[in-house]
């Protein structure tokens, strides 16, 4: 593994090797606090994500490592004009791993195109986010004990979600998941992800409106974000939002096991009340944020 | 409207209706000294209007790209006044600079200098997708 661009560069079997790792860190915290001494980790935030940042910051910081970097790149030179390629040719002589994000599509491949050091993509535009879904990917891992033979039941903003989308193509390598899309009309998956993931693969999935409905069958339930923006007008925003609002009151039909998770962060879309709920695990799924990012840090420098 | 068929070199057939400059330009022909005969809007049974372009002298571009540019496009070596072979193209894996990727968010939209490269993906229907932001092209 040279670089972390896309999900898909990871293969299956590469994926179970930073879920293993993750789960090693978890478990044995001490031997790893030194394990990137001398290392130095750059956090090139061409747009501000101040949770993303944190997360790959204490990640290396808690390797032992150490961070520099700039969070807006009005404060580099970005605002006068230098290309990507140009910013990370530079950054290669001051640190050993770059962690990049950028308001443009394909900015992370191009630094990877000119960077001598291993880029990770941090988030470019709205196209990809793979540390998002390696986090989802130990989450659920860590919450089910398995990544296969499960419902996974995707709510809310299925159209322009890109964190939905990675999940899903990441999970259809997994045997026997089979995925509910919830979500209204106006925000549904797009057509060519069902036909060049879920059709092409011979994937079960449902669509449906209504989150009660299908609540008792799901094993994970992904909440994301219905944003106002996304509609034309203010009547179909508000009487959209209310149904794919999570309260406690709709998880009574849910299993037991079930697991809710979100990318964070939240603005309304999960009732606060639900979040001493054993069932929500979206705080640790941030947590597992870190724990994933430590475990790529290692596998890009080849510790 | 007439014009002498030309004796070696190729003949661009079934061209969409107003791509024929754009082919032109591709292929460099302004820069060459050989008689080239662009026909537009010429009445076709198949496709209503068609523009067409013959090239009175042998072309060494890789005439592949063609089908990229303008799909449809039938390309008829014609050697001593006889068309000796209609040329099937094939798509080619990966263009470079031949298409320009039309997403605004994409980062060829501010790099200096960078490539616009495209990859045919897509098992069942042929897509170029950007290799930065995967917009079909
Ligand atoms: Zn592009």
């Amino acid at each position: 593994m040279r670089n972390l661009i896309d999900i898909l560069d990871l293969d299956v079997r590469e994926i179970d090797a930073l879920i293993k790792r993750a789960n090693d860190i978890i478990e044995r915290p001490d031997a790893y606090r030194e394990i990137c001494r001398y290392k130095k980790l750059a956090t090139l935030f061409f747009e501000p994500s101040t949770r993303t940042r944190l997360s790959f910051e204490a990640a290396m910081l808690e390797l032992g490592g150490q961070v520099l970097g700039f969070s807006e790149a009005a404060s580099y030179s970005s605002a006068k004009g230098e290309s990507v390629s140009d910013t990370v040719r530079v950054v290669s002589c001051y640190a050993d791993v770059i962690a990049m994000r950028h308001p443009k599509e394909g900015a992370p491949l191009v630094a990877s195109m000119a960077a001598s050091v291993p880029i990770i993509n941090a988030g470019d535009g709205g196209h990809n986010h793979p540390t998002q879904t390696l986090t989802d990917l130990l989450t659920i891992s860590r919450e089910k004990g398995r990544l296969d033979h499960l419902t996974v039941g995707l709510c809310g903003d299925l159209k322009f979600g890109r964190t939905v989308h990675s999940l899903i193509s990441a999970l259809s390598r997994y045997e026997g998941v089979r995925f509910v899309l919830i979500s209204p009309e106006e925000l549904r998956l797009p057509d060519y992800i069902k036909q060049d993931i879920l059709e092409e693969k011979g994937l079960k999935y449902l669509e449906t409106e209504s989150l009660e409905q299908v609540m008792p069958e799901l094993d994970i339930l992904y909440m994301t974000r219905v944003q106002r923006e996304r509609f034309f007008n203010e009547e179909d925003y508000l009487r959209l939002r209310d149904s794919y609002i999570l309260t406690p009151d709709k998880l009574t039909t849910a299993k037991s096991d079930l697991s809710v998770m979100h990318p964070l962060p939240r603005v309304n879309e999960i009732s606060t009340a639900v979040d001493a709920d054993p069932r929500a695990c979206y705080f640790r799924q941030a947590l597992n944020g870190k724990y994933i990012r430590m475990a790529l840090i290692l596998a890009l420098l080849g510790l | 409207m007439h014009i002498d068929e030309i004796q070696n070199g190729i003949v661009l057939d079934h061209i969409t209706a107003g791509k024929a400059m754009e082919i032109y330009h591709f292929l460099e022909l302004d820069g060459r000294d050989c008689p080239v005969a662009i026909l537009q809007n010429v009445g076709s049974r198949k496709m209503g209007r068609k523009d067409i372009i013959k090239i009175d002298a042998p072309i060494d571009t890789d005439l592949n790209v063609l089908a990229v540019l303008c799909p449809g496009i039938t390309v008829n070596v014609i050697r001593d006044g006889v068309r000796v072979e209609k040329k099937a193209l094939t798509l080619p894996p990966e263009v470079k600079d031949v298409i320009k990727c039309k997403n605004p968010r994409c980062i060829t939209t501010t790099e200096q200098e960078l490539p616009h490269i495209f990859r045919l993906t897509g098992a069942k229907t042929p897509v170029y997708r950007c290799i930065y932001c995967e917009t079909k092209a």
